[in-house]
């Protein structure tokens, strides 16, 4: 009982707390904070932002997964929005120049797109592996290196075209979109969703029930430890860091098979940074995770309530950002309260009560 | 390795990198890299590469960078990994257009660096005293200081502006020329004459309209390199970056020169925000104006080896890169890349001379890379250009990233006791 409570109690202070912080800055700006909390709980009942929320936790998940397997050996993949963004464009040009049957086509631009990402993550891993060059700054680069490539190539002489005041590549024919759930009035769900939540029991495989999950949990805990044990360090990082990116190039496909079906200058950016967020929320547990794309969905889709009852709805930006922020200092205040815990205990059943609590 | 090792006697050139001190390798590199760039101008026939127009506005581009550069060597030399440099900047940017529309620069300038600081104390007070991971709490802090601002512009700036993505004009500094010298120095730059007119452009480019924030700013590089290596104060936060806990043993305080450096290295890249709203150019808040300045910031320092000077040597070249794509386009860059051509050609033969064989066919196969790329190329396409410090920082980083060296402790987490 005490193993969970250590699990779920830092995450509902970090939620308490940012709620109480985001509560007295409303105050400060003269607004009335159970009416703007209020108005977003109403939010989620009317329109499509019941599935505007499910399709979004989709997205955000997938991205929180991709971060989580880099996460999981203290890898940190800081280029997942760069690694989703070259693929996102590569995706959407190969699946709008090639004409393939249904299904057939939908199948080849999934795997182009995973393909994409992971290219881009290979290149940080390999600097890393051959190089030892940290894969934080190299990613970070690889980020801005990745808004340049995904502008060039929709330049209008390269493989974009002008449609309205929008520029885009060419958009994919039907046979390569991939079908949702309708709901009528109340929008569509991405099918895409599906692959998210086998992503997720994937995962969730992979990591418990695999030698290679032990492997990535192994090193993660203590390079050394994991190396002594015959673990390749090398190879862990090229993989983990490949998978990661694959697994990246997935993040903008529900909206592209579902509903955009082309790459233009309206791409959703920041989703890889979310999946950071969502991640250390969720402590790279899948169901966590889930838990946490879930609470990040109805944060930005309700928040668009808060214009109504004259609340700038970047308040919710703020709620993400100070949920994140006081998530990981309550993780490790818990994290060292359990370990003086610990070692007192051990203390009495030694005989031996340590004089100090490290 | 060995064999260089017991020629040293008979080689007089290897000794002598040692003993020259650091600003002559700064003056030789600054004098190097005039004669690339003239040379480079009267080959491809492009004078914008040395004008002072070109200069000003790379001046005027680098400020930023460099600011958020030393921000970044303040927090690592305390061995605090500062992801967040770009969120605190985005404070500054904030800061700076709500104080400056209001009571002018001056006040601008002081705001930006009380909101960066506050970013600052925030990751120290997450990294230092709570232990979390430093990327962490930096990629929260970027998350956080972007949302902060949108919401207090819309609440603040929307009213006024009509924008909830601009803030109201500020106003600027009086910039400063001195006329008699840029005059003449004007005169020198028409000559074309092979280097005489290419150093003048680029003086006179130095002196015209400087602003008191510029004059500032080159202050504070000699000024951090004092703080940080002269003085009692600079050695102590060093050694917390170095090792906290031989620090801690010889009684330094290691929480406390850590909070020093972090809300020192937020108040430099607020500073840096403050640089970017108050550029002639702009003169306001725009969200998402910083573009990624802070990680720029972060990889000139990298390309400086963590030093004041080599930074200051990154801001530059970055900020020139992108003065001269903003003022000339994309076929004055590609005459850059044959400047690099011949940079490599000088380090082949340095090489030779040095006889290290494996380095020199290296950049013998890059610099027929490159040169291919020039001769094939029309122009390089602006998308690029604006990106070349990333791809400048990944390459120093896979040929040098052994050579560099980062402060020993440098992104631990220290708990004391």
């Amino acid at each position: 009982m005490g193993h969970l409570r250590g699990k779920l109690l830092p995450p509902a202070l970090a939620i308490v707390f940012s709620m109480l912080l985001c509560g007295v800055a409303l105050v400060i700006s003269g607004a009335n904070p159970l009416s703007a909390f209020g108005a977003m709980a109403t939010q989620v009942g009317k329109g499509t932002t019941f599935v505007d929320i499910l399709n979004s936790t989709g997205i955000y998940y997938i991205a929180a997964l991709a971060v989580a397997i880099g996460f999981q050996m203290n890898l940190f993949n800081i280029g997942v929005e760069g690694q989703y963004r070259v693929a996102a464009v590569i995706a959407a040009v190969v699946g709008g120049s090639i004409a393939l049957p249904p299904g057939i086509h939908t199948l080849v631009i999934i795997i182009v797109a995973a393909i994409a990402g992971a290219a881009w993550a290979a290149i940080p891993a390999i600097l890393k592996v051959t190089r030892g060059v940290n894969e934080v700054i190299s990613t970070i680069m690889m980020n801005g290196l990745a808004i340049g490539l995904s502008a060039y190539l929709i330049r209008r002489d390269v493989f974009g075209e002008l449609r309205g005041n929008n520029i885009r590549t060419p958009e994919i024919p039907e046979s390569g979109w991939m079908p949702g759930i309708t709901f009528g009035g109340a929008g569509t769900m991405f099918g895409f969703i599906f692959v998210a939540i086998a992503l997720g029991v994937g995962y969730w495989i992979m990591m418990n029930r695999t030698r290679f999950g032990f492997e990535l949990r192994a090193s993660g805990e203590s390079s050394t430890a994991a190396s002594a044990g015959g673990v390749n360090a090398k190879k862990m990082v090229l993989v983990a860091m490949l998978l990661s990116g694959a697994i990246a190039g997935l993040i903008s496909l529900p909206e592209m098979l579902g509903r955009d079906h082309t790459f233009s200058l309206n791409f959703t950016a920041g989703i890889g940074f979310s999946g950071i967020a969502i991640a250390l929320l969720g402590r790279n547990h899948p169901g966590g995770i889930a838990f946490g794309a879930l609470l990040w969905a109805f944060l930005d889709k309700s928040g668009l309530a808060l214009d109504n009852v004259g609340v700038p709805r970047e308040i919710v930006t703020i709620m993400q950002g100070s949920i994140v922020l006081s998530v990981v200092v309550a993780y490790e205040v818990v994290r060292r309260f359990e370990l003086a815990a610990e070692q007192r205990r051990v203390g009495r059943e030694l005989g031996t009560v340590p004089e100090v609590a490290a | 390795m060995i064999t260089t090792m017991e020629e040293k006697p008979h080689v007089p050139a290897a000794p002598r990198k040692r003993k020259l001190p650091g600003w002559a390798i700064g003056m030789v590199g600054v004098a190097g890299a005039i004669a690339l760039l003239s040379i480079t101008s009267m080959q491809t026939g492009f004078p914008q590469l040395t004008s002072s127009g070109t200069t000003q506005t790379a001046v005027r581009l680098a400020l930023p960078i460099l600011l958020a550069g030393l921000g970044g060597l303040w927090a690592e030399r305390a061995g605090v990994v500062n992801i967040g440099l770009e969120g605190m900047m985005i404070m500054g940017t904030w800061g700076a257009a709500w104080a400056g529309y209001q009571w002018g620069p001056w006040a601008a300038l002081v705001a930006a660096v009380v909101f960066g600081a506050l970013g600052g104390l925030l990751h120290a007070i997450a990294t230092v005293t709570f232990g979390v991971n430093h990327i962490v709490s930096g990629v929260a802090i970027n998350l956080l200081g972007a949302g902060l601002t949108k919401y207090l512009s819309t609440l603040v700036f929307q009213p006024l502006s009509h924008n909830p993505r601009q803030s109201p004009p500020v106003t600027p500094f009086e910039t400063y020329s001195a006329a008699g010298l840029a005059d003449w120095l004007g005169e020198l730059e028409a000559g074309q004459r092979l280097f005489i007119s290419d150093v003048a452009g680029i003086l006179r480019g130095l002196v015209t309209g400087v602003s008191p924030l510029t004059m500032l700013t080159i202050l504070l590089v000699p000024l951090s390199y004092y703080l940080l290596w002269r003085t009692r104060f600079g050695l102590r936060l060093r050694s917390v970056g170095e090792n906290p806990y031989a620090a801690d043993s010889l009684g330094v305080k290691v929480y406390f020169h850590k909070y020093v450096a972090v809300i020192v290295s937020g108040g430099l890249a607020g500073l840096g925000g403050a640089a970017l709203v108050l550029n002639p150019g702009q003169l306001s808040y725009l969200e998402g104006q910083t573009g990624g300045r802070g990680f720029i910031g972060l990889a000139a320092m990298i390309f400086g080896n963590w030093r004041p000077g080599g930074l200051l040597g990154g801001a530059a070249l970055f900020g020139y890169a992108d003065g001269l794509q903003l003022r000339s386009g994309g076929d004055t860059v590609l005459a850059l890349v044959y400047g690099v051509v011949l940079l490599l050609g000088v380090i082949v033969v340095w090489q030779l001379i040095r006889r290290k064989w494996f380095s020199a066919a290296a950049a013998i196969a890059v610099a027929v890379l490159l040169y291919l790329l020039y001769i094939s190329l029309d122009e390089i396409p602006g998308e690029f250009v604006s990106y070349a410090p990333h791809m400048v920082t990944l390459a120093v980083l896979a040929v040098a990233s052994q050579r560099l060296r980062m402060p020993a402790a440098d992104g631990l987490v220290y708990r004391r006791g």
